[in-house]
């Protein structure tokens, strides 16, 4: 077997040199009638070449070339070559969590750097070192605002990612934590102010929302603090388009934002792995899960970096922990620190500028189309947007996939209410000549239904 | 002494290791300058737009305080920065039940095929097979090495792992009539067990472990009762030891009708040898990040599937993948029992690929021949230690073995102080302090990835040090001394946290 570096002779020294017969000897221990006495029934031994084979052969099933306006909480944006170049370096690969800082100082620059951007765009005051993804950071974060007030209640809207509510539900079931929704207004795709008004009380620990939301729409970040906040209640924000933040306003008013920084440089992959973050003011920072690296210094007075602020963790405090995380993101999170630098100050502006273009012409144009409409207006959106096609999606999509392109997301499965309508997002990957044929498909789409009346 | 020969003192060998400079590098924040870039963006095609004007009063005024660099700085900055770090691929890394063995590289290759990592998940049906067989075909070997019945591969790490499969201990026994109270757990066990428990909603109950470090079986036939749902249990448990009694534990529970939960922390031990599914376990994880070879990438990302018993069937995650009379696949969301989602999407595919290409690299033989390498090479590790380090449980050691520093600790040299000087001997320390039933403990897991010559010098560095605790206390205890820093003030990091970095002037 390539990966294991011993002859046969060396297995018999080393085994002459403990003083066993054979390896049996070593296995003696498991009772004989657990033992397996035969070969798995798994794939033989494969070749290097097979196994490249293997995958690139499933991979073609999996139909390559196609332009996709699908979003809905990952996206589809352009990565820089270093990201890869730079993670592939064994040091940062094959190396375990950094809790031997002097020999770990790459990685826990790296966080650091990683916390402050974060920081930084979220407008917050410090970040964890990260999270497993979007869906699981929401759900801890709303979980941290319960032992920060010490209650028992939550209020989430319904324009936050369908899975990340389930995701949530799963993880409060049984902390006694009863999480109400909050409906949105049918004209702009916000949170009904109202409803949330009337849903939070004094008992509730935090209201969550995400922006932009689910439908691609900024929620007034400003106005639901205020409700919030007047009754003692933290403020939750998801984010699950971390380039937004190169635009749009970061949720000051935030207590806690869980954002996925999966478009920061990291693949699709089929939904992960991808790397969620929570960031938090300053005063609730101990009450906050996962690992974090603070600055010190050594014994010589050099700036040093190390795990810190442990005792929240399940290695320290067992039962007692902030949460039962270990294992993070890390390498997925160095894959966001290299994007970031990479794009900067200047360059994620001009990137979500781009998205914010693509978005607003693919909206337009798309929803200019007869019979086409979007569903939601009246407040700003990044670069994703509900369609109305009149026409069922399931009858469209096959003909724009004719011509290589993969058109929104359906809503009907999350949201009956919305009947066809469908979720699209234009990022800056899409081009011009995308956008106007998904749109001249479905205006003959749209012809077809009327002749067929 | 001549001067050529004072000069080259410092280029003096200490085992493998002889020194070489690595560079300073600052902070990127600190190496900005406005106006450099690393990026171009493409001429826009589409009409401009204002951002002011479509934005409103969501538009960002000011810009958050990103570097700005050029490629060439962001390269050899990261580059830097990795070369100082320990890596598998420089050293053995025999960190106790974490399992650091070779990552190979084409499991990298495979999981960057353009149609696999480009595929979005919500890709429609008949454009995600072939990423849906992969899943399939991972599924049904890991079904196949545990001996368990389903699985999921949802969860994204074995903490997570731990929490799905303590769920769906608790949605069971409520489709019994009552969730029960308690879950068991040894007092060897690692601390993600209690923490899972409690995120359940159980109350923690610890179990003693008796004089040769395992489970007191007439201890827990005491503990358990009506309210125990489950024995969270690490087998070998993390003092490297298999549990030969394992089908009575499984039958001192099941009799009280509570549930064996098994931590695969520690199956590297077990692959090919025997399934955890034919000595009773009902359910259990694994970590893809440790037995089958993704990469640790500092921290993660891991991967915690989920396998167990028919009966704990029903109530998996949604979704579940199901396959269809014409041979396609598909995810199954209508599940009345499920437990619910614990992640968004699937979980993390881009792991269950290398996984795959780990299983399809070693095939039956490999993975069987991987568990015997393992196994090997700690036996042959505890008996070069066992006359300078003391062993406090003599019972036959699996994939990994613990020793004290009580020999040392007379000397005022601790467990901790050992592992440090391991770095000036270019190996990454053991697993220190851990487990908690050993005070002192060495915890040191070589897996089947080291040759006997980098055991050997293993071996070398840690019978060099036990000399130099009797000999010179002091150089150990203030060790390392070849880093780049020294030992840090972690008090000091924690007492006035600073977590991020500011511009001076703030």
């Amino acid at each position: 077997m390539r990966y294991l570096p011993k002859s046969d002779a060396e297995r018999e020294q080393m085994l002459a040199e403990i003083g066993a017969r054979s390896i049996d000897d070593l296995f003696a221990v498991i009772p004989a009638e657990y033992r397996l006495n035969r070969d798995l029934d798994v794939p033989r031994q494969h070749a290097e070449s097979e196994i490249i084979d293997y995958f690139r052969n499933a991979a073609t099933k999996n139909t390559v070339g196609y332009y996709s306006f699908l979003g809905a909480g990952s996206y589809r944006h352009y990565r820089p070559v270093i990201i890869d170049s730079l993670v592939q370096r064994g040091e940062f690969l094959t190396s375990y969590t950094p809790y031997q800082a002097e020999i770990t100082q790459g990685t826990l620059q790296a966080i650091f750097e990683f916390q402050t951007m974060i920081a930084e765009l979220t407008g917050m005051d410090v970040a964890n070192a990260s999270m497993y993804d979007g869906s699981t950071g929401t759900a801890e974060a709303v979980m941290m605002a319960v032992r920060v007030t010490g209650r028992h209640k939550a209020a989430v809207a319904r324009t936050v990612h369908p899975e990340y509510r389930e995701v949530l539900a799963t993880y409060t079931k049984y902390q006694g934590l009863p999480s109400n929704e909050v409906g949105f207004d049918r004209r702009t795709g916000r949170i009904d102010l109202a409803a949330l008004e009337a849903e939070v009380s004094e008992e509730t620990a935090a209201v969550l929302v995400q922006s932009p939301n689910f439908f691609g729409v900024i929620e007034d970040i400003p106005a639901i603090a205020q409700i919030a906040h007047a009754k003692g209640a933290l403020l939750v924000v998801a984010i699950t388009e971390a380039i937004s933040l190169g635009i749009v306003r970061p949720p000051f008013e935030a207590d806690i934002v869980a954002m996925e920084a999966q478009s920061c440089g990291v693949a699709l992959s089929y939904g992960g792995p991808f790397c969620g973050v929570i960031a938090t003011k300053e005063q609730y920072v101990r009450q906050m899960p996962g690992r974090l690296v603070g600055q010190t210094v050594d014994r010589d007075g050099y700036r040093g970096f190390v795990l810190t602020l442990s005792t929240r963790e399940q290695h320290i405090r067992r039962e007692k922990a902030t949460s039962n995380i270990c294992t993070n993101q890390a390498l997925v999170a160095l894959m966001a620190t290299i994007f970031l630098t990479v794009y900067g100050k200047e360059g994620l502006r001009e990137l979500a500028v781009h998205n914010l273009a693509k978005a607003d012409y693919a909206a337009r144009t798309l929803s200019a189309q007869r019979g086409a409409r979007l569903v939601f207006e009246g407040a700003p959106s990044f670069n994703e947007f509900v369609l109305d096609t009149g026409e069922a999606p399931e009858l469209w999509t096959p003909r724009l996939l004719d011509v290589n392109i993969a058109g929104g997301v359906p809503l009907r499965h999350w949201y009956p209410e919305l009947g066809n309508a469908t979720l699209w997002c234009a990022t800056e990957v899409i081009t011009r000549e995308n956008i106007d044929t998904a749109a001249q498909v479905l205006a003959a789409a749209a012809v077809e239904v009327q002749e067929a009346c | 002494m001549t001067q050529e020969s004072k000069y080259m003192s410092n280029r003096r060998s200490v085992g493998k290791v002889r020194p070489h400079p690595t560079q300073n590098e600052a902070l990127m924040f600190e190496k900005s300058a406005p106006g450099k870039r690393a990026c171009k963006m493409p001429p826009l095609d589409v009409p401009a737009v204002d951002p002011a004007s479509l934005l409103g009063a969501d538009v960002r005024r000011e810009a958050g305080l990103l570097p700005e660099l050029s490629e060439i700085e962001i390269i050899r900055h990261f580059t830097r920065l990795s070369t100082w770090n320990y890596a598998i691929d420089l050293g053995m890394y025999p960190l106790g039940s974490c399992t650091m063995k070779y990552n190979p590289r084409v499991n990298e290759v495979v999981a960057r095929i353009p149609g696999l990592a480009e595929a979005h998940p919500y890709r429609i049906r008949s454009h995600a097979q072939g990423i849906l067989e992969i899943i399939d075909l991972l599924q049904r070997c890991l079904l196949e090495i545990t001996g368990m019945d389903a699985i999921t591969l949802q969860p994204a790490a074995g903490a997570h792992g731990e929490m799905t499969g303590i769920l769906l201990v608790r949605a069971w026994h409520e489709s019994q009539g009552r969730p029960r109270k308690k879950v068991i757990i040894p007092d060897s066990a690692h601390g993600t067990n209690p923490a899972t428990a409690a995120i359940c909603g159980y109350a923690v109950e610890n179990l003693r472990s008796n004089a040769v470090g395992g489970i007191d079986l007439e201890a827990l036939a005491r503990q358990v009762d009506e309210d125990t749902a489950a024995l969270m249990l690490t087998n070998p448990s993390t003092l490297g030891v298999f549990e030969n009694e394992i089908h009575r534990i499984a039958d001192i529970l099941h009799a009280r009708g509570a549930l064996l939960y098994m931590d695969g922390a520690n199956m590297n031990a077990l692959v090919g040898k025997v399934r955890p599914g034919d000595f009773g376990v009902d359910v259990m994880h694994l970590n893809l990040h440790k037995t089958f070879s993704t990469p640790h990438g500092g921290g993660g990302p891991g991967s915690g599937p989920v396998a167990c018993k028919a009966f704990l069937e029903p109530f998996l995650p949604i979704p579940v993948l199901v396959s269809e009379a014409d041979g396609t696949r598909r995810w199954d969301y209508k599940r009345a029992q499920s437990i619910g989602r614990v992640r968004a999407y699937y979980g993390n595919v881009g792991m269950f690929i290398r996984a795959l290409a780990y299983i399809l690299a070693n095939g039956p033989d490999g993975l069987r021949q991987t568990t015997e390498d393992a196994v090997l090479n700690a036996n042959y590790i505890r008996k070069k230690l066992e006359d300078v380090y003391e062993l406090p449980y003599r019972t036959p050691s699996m994939h990994e073995v613990v020793f004290s520093d009580r020999k040392q600790a007379a000397k005022g040299v601790k467990t901790g102080d050992i592992a440090k000087r391991l770095i000036d001997y270019g190996f990454h320390p053991y697993t220190v302090s851990f487990p908690l039933i050993v005070p002192g403990a060495l915890m040191i897991e070589p897996t089947e990835s080291e040759s006997v010559q980098e055991l050997d010098l293993f071996i070398d560095a840690m019978r060099s040090i036990a000399r130099e605790v009797d000999e010179d206390p002091e150089l150990v205890k203030t060790a390392p001394h070849s880093t780049r820093v020294s030992r840090l003030d972690e008090v000091q990091a924690a007492r006035k946290p600073v977590l991020r970095w500011r511009p001076a002037s703030q």
